[in-house]
């Protein structure tokens, strides 16, 4: 059955209430499972050995004194991998265990399966590595430099025209844009040109990357693992290892946090391969210091970026050079960064280019919005600088400057309805806007952008005998999908929210579900709930008519009964769901509804965020006094759940902003791969952020929702930059802005 | 019916911001676009999306294209 995925204006009874969460017991009471809570009879332990280098050569790689070692059931290295040469999955094992050489500090050379840690712990010593040091670079700026060490060999630029015949760190180069900018900028009154840079993140989950796998004989595998997309995993894992995707069944935990890094596959292959070899299950359990250096962090940037405008406000030109790290392995980061820097804004001439850099780190991953938080630091900060060169309020240059429906986006195509405008005027008239501020102190505004996706996603609905709903979803939960899933199909059949209950299926009981990534969640899983409990409805109306003997045409569905329509069925009392759902063995068996969907037209997403800060200039500390987040949410289904998400974004961004920063020393090693020196905010570094949910129907979405989970990131790296340049009365370009950076900003200014 | 290319897809087109391709679908234009540029196997090999009007469609070959409809070659991008 086709189904229509046009907005419809429908009026809700329970979307948009605020309930209890159907996981809220289960993870205060430490009954949920978590990727390292699966236990499994005659289980292994796995270590992976990791390079101490940032760049050397395997010389020589002896793994035979540890596989002798009693208790010691496998071990591998690429060697006992499938060879995906010149496959296009060759990056994503090479990642997952290093073949000739190592590309950054961290990366895996070996791994080993024994009966216990202590015994893991033991081979991994007795493994010999030789390595040949060769020269790295860490930093963007000096890996595009002609004469920096190459990274990889056999990496050619893309993007650019002729085709290059030499080898290049600079992986990607791309232009976005329209118009003519040099005539943009003659046009302009004030032209402001200014470099910045940030530093390499974390997303900093809490649970560290965790898998129980278990490959049998006969080809058969099952892997529990914590992931934001288990179908993914099962086809990635399936294509490295050469296993039949049906045979292989992947179950995803309850999840501890992913923010777009547990997209990708890390320990996993490896795991499922150690117990492939082994005959037997094996857990991996990375540590903290194997998660921040060797899963996928997001980049660090640097950036030039020139906005030119006239005295009235009107921005004639905006140029952006955009360089990002990808780490070791190709991406698309700089090229994200280039698409959604200006997209704000309505501007007849603008040009981004961004370069996609390799480098000895990680390989770089999604951190939600992935690329634009970066882009609008330098975007966003230039702006209030032309606010403040044209004297100008910086909101009200925005708003003269917004994108609307018509614009031409900066990355190409013409928006529909869009919400920057609205979220710009709301945060022109919040009290926020009007809160006096004390000595020290200041206040910045940034807005943001973000895409969106939807993508390919299956839902099951199942009614009991008794009337309660089994709602199978195949999208992962990681931000409090199944009540909203729950009140979607609730809302849909007519029924209260507690007769709903939600279940993440294995890979092996439901179609494909892409990963929950690009906000896609509630927006895909939605649409499939929607759809399905609009078919389970259809298949009660034919049950309802069959018990009374009448064509189908004559029954319709209303407050969670059927009702046969018209006056020679005035003798026919309701049938409600729980009656039909009761009679369902004599009526034709089990009662169900489906759907498979491909969720495509998400809309994109805007936010404007506020922010107060106190500098301490004699020690050059932040602290946050006030914080609000505005933002279009198209519909918000569970207001709790879409506040949480605009919160998370806002306090992510202000420990990005803040605090965090990979530190590389010169030998090119991670310097604080833990928590202790690697500070993300705890809840005393944190104001309660406020939030604006803005409800700008998405025309793609049958109840108008749009993503919320990632652009709430997007702008506080600037908001915060520009409250604390104006609260330390010095322009602040590099992030995080750590004490040590605003007091030596604080002090060369006060020098010149 | 003119297709518009961004950012390195262009480099895949002989330079080219706009191209002239007949189809009526999604699955149509990007098929009849790869034997016209044998460079585009590349991009799509990595992920291709399509904006129609503004809309992104990533995985929707037989949506159609209306005449006189924007269309854009975009990246298939990644969210986190």
């Amino acid at each position: 059955m086709t189904h229509d995925q046009s907005f419809t204006n429908q009026k809700f009874k329970l979307v948009g209430s605020r309930v209890n969460r159907p996981d809220g017991v289960d993870k205060v009471t430490g009954r949920a499972k978590y990727g390292a809570d699966a236990a499994a009879p005659g289980q292994l332990v796995a270590l992976f050995l990791r390079s101490p280098h940032a760049h050397a050569k395997i010389k020589k790689l002896d793994t035979s004194r540890a596989e002798k070692l009693a208790g010691v059931k496998a071990v591998i290295t690429s060697a006992d991998l499938p060879d995906h040469t010149n496959g296009a999955q060759l990056d994503v094992l090479e990642n997952c265990m290093a073949r000739d050489r190592v590309l950054y500090d961290g990366h895996a050379v070996a791994a080993v399966a024994a009966i216990d840690r202590e015994t893991a712990k033991k081979a991994l010593k007795l493994i010999k590595v030789s390595y040949e040091k060769l020269p790295h670079v860490t930093d963007v700026d000096e890996a595009m430099k002609s004469d920096a060490p190459l990274v990889r060999e056999n990496i050619f630029t893309r993007g650019v025209d002729p085709k290059p015949t030499k080898p290049s760190n600079i992986c990607k180069v791309s232009t976005f844009g329209h118009g003519d900018i040099e005539a943009g900028f003659n046009e302009a009154d004030v032209i402001i040109e200014k470099s910045f840079k940030t530093e390499q993140t974390h997303q900093g989950y809490i649970e560290p990357h965790a898998c129980l796998a278990s490959v049998g004989p006969d080809g058969n595998g099952e892997l529990w693992v914590t992931t934001q997309g288990h179908y993914t995993y099962r086809t990635v894992c399936s294509a490295l290892l050469g296993m039949d995707m049906a045979k292989l069944k992947v179950t995803s935990s309850e999840i501890g946090g992913g923010f777009g890094g547990k997209t990708h596959v890390w320990i996993e292959p490896i795991a499922l391969a150690l117990s492939r070899k082994a005959n037997r299950p094996v857990k991996a359990v990375m540590t903290r210091d194997e998660v921040f250096k060797a899963s996928g962090p997001t980049c660090s940037t640097s950036m030039d970026i020139k906005i030119g405008a006239k005295k009235d406000g009107t921005i004639t030109a905006g140029s952006a050079h955009i360089r990002y790290q990808d780490g070791a392995f190709r991406g698309q980061w700089g090229q994200l960064g280039a698409m959604t820097a200006f997209a704000c804004y309505d501007l007849k001439n603008v040009q981004s280019v961004g370069y996609d850099v390799l480098v000895n780190r990680p390989k770089v991953a999604a951190y939600r919005a992935p690329s634009a938080p970066m882009a609008a630091f330098g975007v966003e900060s230039t702006v209030d600088l032309v606010a403040k060169a044209i004297g100008m309020d910086p909101v009200a240059l925005r708003i003269k400057n917004a994108a609307k429906e018509g614009t031409r986006a900066s990355y190409g195509p013409t928006y529909g309805p869009i919400g920057i405008g609205p979220t710009l005027e709301a945060a022109k008239n919040h009290p926020h806007m009007r809160a006096k501020l004390k000595k020290n102190q200041g206040r910045g505004m940034a807005c943001g952008f973000w895409f969106n996706f939807g993508g390919q996603t299956c839902s099951d609905i199942n009614i009991s005998a008794d009337g309660t709903v089994n709602l199978t979803l195949g999208t992962v939960d990681v931000g409090g999908s199944r009540a909203s899933m729950s009140l979607i199909c609730a809302e849909e059949l007519g029924i209260p929210y507690d007769q709903v209950k939600a279940n993440i299926a294995d890979t092996s009981s439901l179609g494909h579900n892409d990963t929950t990534e690009g906000s896609r969640g509630t927006f895909s899983s939605g649409m499939a709930t929607i759809f399905a409990a609009r078919e389970a409805i259809e298949e009660m109306k034919e049950r309802a008519a069959q018990t009374w003997d009448i064509p189908v045409e004559e029954v319709e569905w209303v407050e969670g009964e059927a009702r046969a329509v018209g006056k020679k069925n005035d003798n026919l009392p309701p049938l409600t769901l729980k009656e039909i759902a009761g009679r369902a063995a004599a009526t034709g068996g089990p009662i169900a509804g489906h759907n498979e969907v491909v969720a495509d037209g998400a809309g994109v997403s805007f936010a404007s965020h506020i922010c107060d800060v106190e500098v301490d200039p004699e020690t050059g500390g932040t602290k946050i006094i006030r914080y609000t987040v505005i933002q279009d949410a198209g519909k918000a289904i569970n207001p709790d759940y879409v506040e949480g998400q605009f919160q998370g974004g806002a306090a992510q961004g202000i420990g990005w902003a803040l605090n965090e920063e990979y530190i590389y020393g010169d030998d090119g090693r991670l310097q604080n791969a833990g928590f202790l020196d690697y500070r993300i905010p705890v809840c005393s570094d944190l104001p309660f952020i406020d939030t604006e949910i803005l409800e700008i129907p998405n025309p793609n979405h049958p109840y108008g929702i749009r993503g919320v989970g990632e652009t709430s990131i997007v702008p506080p790296l600037a908001a915060i930059g520009n409250a604390v340049s104006n609260a330390a009365g010095v322009r602040m370009t590099h992030v995080p802005m750590s004490p040590p950076r605003i007091l030596k900003a604080i002090e060369e200014a006060a020098e010149a | 019916m003119q297709v518009n290319l961004t950012g390195s897809l262009r480099s895949a087109v002989n330079g080219e911001e706009v191209v002239e391709i007949k189809a009526d679908t999604i699955r149509e234009l990007l098929s009849r676009l790869l034997e016209t540029y044998p460079a585009m196997k590349d991009h799509m090999d990595t992920g291709i999306a399509v904006s129609i009007d503004g809309e992104i469609y990533r995985d929707s070959p037989s949506k159609k294209l209306p005449a006189g409809s924007e269309v854009f070659l975009l990246p298939r991008l990644q969210g986190g």
